[in-house]
């Protein structure tokens, strides 16, 4: 771990595409530009990361909901890569950590393996602020 | 500075029609092909990479030789530096 901490930690609450795409897009700049990057899948971002479930998902958040089909036919018609292919390539370029919160897992009786591969383990919240605090972006999603 | 679209590459890489920030994550993977000395060329059609593509290059220590505007995009040069 760096001294300098050039590092972003995004926590990753919201589950629905419009948020997952831009956390995705905002860990992909950020591991272009050499910072590491440290996602902290809580509540329903974590559901969003369960085995498969990036592929159906269409959800997109309540206060823009009419706009939802419009986002999703846009992304399909312009080939847009998914917001699960931007963070496969956020890690293919740059040091990018995916986490799970212990406390979501639990309530959901999930375990590691029930998560899509790209996460690599799963930390408490106590952790994740300990790194997050040496950081120079925090951000809520 | 040339003024030509014209300059020499040893690598093409066509990221019209991709979205931010995928022209460059275009770069960064064709850069890493190449040998130290090497020249790589991308055009996008995204208007992000006019700053992305040249703050990249600085960071990762690379040199930008041009920005060429096409009729559609623009192609971005660069040699690899180490």
């Amino acid at each position: 771990m760096s001294q300098t901490a050039e590092r972003m930690s995004l926590v990753v609450f919201s589950g629905t595409v419009d948020k997952l795409m831009a956390a995705s897009i905002l860990a992909t700049g950020a591991a272009a530009m050499g910072l590491e990057v440290e996602l902290f899948l809580t509540t329903w971002g974590m559901m969003a990361f369960r085995k498969g479930d990036y592929k159906t998902n269409t959800r997109v958040s309540k206060d823009f909901e009419e706009y939802g089909p419009v986002m999703m036919e846009a992304m399909q018609a312009k080939k847009a890569p998914s917001w699960m292919d931007n963070l496969l390539g956020a890690k293919e370029v740059g040091d990018v950590k995916i986490y799970a919160c212990s406390m979501t897992m639990e309530l959901f009786g999930l375990h590691l393996s029930d998560l899509e591969p790209i996460v690599d383990d799963v930390t408490g919240v106590a952790a994740f602020v300990e790194r997050a605090k040496e950081g120079r972006i925090t951000l809520f999603i | 500075m040339s003024t030509t679209s014209e300059v020499h590459a040893d690598v093409e890489i066509d990221a019209r029609g991709s979205f931010c920030p995928g022209p460059l994550m275009e770069l960064i993977r064709g850069i890493k092909t190449l040998p130290v000395g090497g020249v790589i060329a991308v055009r996008s059609s995204d208007p992000g990479s006019a700053k992305d593509i040249p703050a990249w290059l600085q960071k990762a220590g690379h040199e930008l030789i041009g920005a060429y505007p096409e009729a559609d995009c623009t192609r971005f040069v660069a040699r690899k530096l180490r």
